[in-house]
């Protein structure tokens, strides 16, 4: 490790993963640059839109925000994470089935934060929804077909249990 | 992507204030306004210095003054707090009122208190302000609708934070931490105007950081109002915060303080006054409209006086019997 590096062990969507960069890199920019994961958005940079939101030990938070340094023994979970194998996580179902994502830049962060509410909240109403979802900025669909999307996949998760 | 900077990992109190004595060193919280400030290039740290290793000190404690709540708990967890919602309503209420929850999974309570402001003109490199070191407040000729209607200058800049302001009102201590030892002092002491000093809204020893702050229950009815532009999230356009004593239909005992409009938490001693004449319903009117005695409105933000009136008469309304 040269002077002015890092390295970490973390739980990357499941795996332990370790990894070094320079002290200076965000978590947003060693999961896109130094772990090819490009699912999480670079957006505003300044905390205003949430594409960049991950779930750090299941808490949503804004990965443009957080030196990755931070994350050294945490649990990461990126859009990445979120399907099982080829088998969609229901809220990605959701959103394709309800045009929630159009242009899809804001759809990593949107589902990433939507998982922690229903896992946190399988039964969220619409308030909550909107309350959990808030950070999240979309330019294309409105946010009302967001909202039915993560009701949908909400549904669907209770009846599977 | 930022400057280049020594990360460090503090363990305990006395680790950070001697790491934070270094020269050009930074506390970090949660950096949510650090990391925006270095990516804006108005502060680029040699040394960062990570307060959320020290054990235990995010911790929320109820003691026999009060509650003390740990530099690095996180407004989450503050907004979160069921016993200490009960205690203290109004600062539970101004931890959720601040910014977006993945926003308040992150940001700590020490960082709130020690963010920097807002202002565009101060946000922006290419303005050598007097916040800055340079000369001048650019909003006085310039773009100042969302700046201080009180304060007079030289700078402008409305305090930031929403829990600042409520834990004025509920006469909260900050407990500070440096290389000579520890000490304490009323959070109102804290916060300073740009007359005193223009380059911060704080004055901390090198080496200082925030450790704690101590919140008394001595004031058992409070509330935070904010009134925000865009309603997902938003910095107050104008915001109060009222802490006291209710004997059956008046107030006994009463502190305002309003947020978002003076470049520190601006303590209202004639809504107070007003506030303690009066039952509360009798109270509204006058305590709202004697609020912005002594504002002076910039060129473009005159309309924040009905907006501030406004916040404090939904304040007090919100003590009335449902
Ligand atoms: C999009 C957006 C919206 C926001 N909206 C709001 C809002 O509505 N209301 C609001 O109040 N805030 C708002 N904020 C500001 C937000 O940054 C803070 O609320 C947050 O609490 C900062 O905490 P932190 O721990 O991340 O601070 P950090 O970024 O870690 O620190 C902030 C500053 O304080 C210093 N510092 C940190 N901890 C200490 C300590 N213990 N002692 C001394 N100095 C310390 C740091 O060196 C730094 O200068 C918003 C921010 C963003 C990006
Ligand atoms: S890129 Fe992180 S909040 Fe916009
Ligand atoms: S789908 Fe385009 S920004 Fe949300």
């Amino acid at each position: 490790m040269k002077n002015g590096e890092q390295r970490i062990e973390f739980t990357l969507n499941g795996d332990k993963t370790s990894v070094t960069f320079p002290t200076f890199k965000t978590l947003l920019e060693v999961l896109r640059e130094e772990l090819n994961l490009t699912g999480t958005k670079h957006g505003c940079e300044l905390g205003e839109c949430g594409a960049c939101a991950v779930l750090v030990d299941g808490k949503p938070v804004l990965s443009c925000l957080m030196l990755a340094v931070e994350a050294d023994g945490t649990k990461v979970t990126t859009v990445e994470g979120l399907a099982d194998d080829a088998r969609l996580h229901p809220l990605q179902e959701a959103f394709a089935d309800c045009g929630a994502a159009q242009c899809g830049y804001c759809t990593p962060g949107f589902l990433c934060t939507a998982k922690a509410l229903l896992d946190k909240k399988p039964d969220a109403n619409r308030r909550e929804i909107s309350e959990a979802l808030a950070g999240n900025i979309c330019r294309c669909t409105g946010y009302i077909q967001i909202f039915e999307a993560v009701e949908q996949a909400a549904a669907k998760m209770a009846v599977k249990k | 992507m930022t400057s280049p900077f020594t990360f460090w990992d503090a363990r305990t109190a006395e680790e950070a204030a001697a790491l934070l004595s270094k020269k050009g060193a930074m506390a970090l919280g949660g950096g949510v306004d650090l990391l925006g400030e270095m990516k804006e290039g108005i502060r680029a740290p040699e040394h960062i210095v990570n307060l959320r290793s020290i054990p235990g000190l995010d911790k929320i404690q109820k003691t026999d003054r009060g509650w003390r709540v740990g530099a690095t708990a996180l407004l989450t967890d503050i907004a979160d707090h069921a016993d200490l919602r009960k205690d203290l309503p109004g600062f539970a209420e101004s931890a959720e009122a601040v910014a977006t929850p993945q926003i308040r999974n992150q940001g700590t309570i020490g960082g709130n208190l020690a963010q920097r402001p807002r202002c565009w003109y101060y946000r922006a490199a290419e303005f050598a302000c007097v916040k800055k070191g340079g000369k001048g407040c650019p909003a006085e000729k310039g773009e100042n609708r969302y700046l201080a209607i009180f304060g007079d200058g030289p700078c402008h800049i409305v305090h930031p934070s929403d829990c600042a302001p409520m834990l004025v009102a509920l006469d909260a201590r900050l407990f500070l931490r440096g290389p000579d030892g520890a000490r304490d002092l009323p959070i109102a002491d804290f916060y300073e105007l740009p007359s005193k000093n223009a380059l911060c809204e704080f004055t901390l020893k090198p080496g200082e950081f925030i450790e704690a702050v101590e919140i008394p229950t001595a004031l058992p009815r409070s509330t935070y109002v904010k009134i925000r532009e865009k309603d997902s999230f938003d910095f107050a356009i104008a915001a109060c915060a009222i802490a006291g004593k209710i004997d059956g239909d008046h107030f006994t005992d009463a502190r305002v303080v309003l947020g978002g409009v003076a470049p520190v938490p601006w303590r209202s001693v004639t809504a107070e006054a007003n506030l303690r004449k009066n039952t509360i319903a009798d109270a509204v009117e006058p305590a709202s409209n004697s609020a912005t005695d002594g504002a002076r409105p910039m060129s473009q933000n005159a309309w924040k006086i009905p907006m501030t009136k406004a916040a404090v008469a939904r304040a007090i309304r919100s003590f009335l019997p449902r």
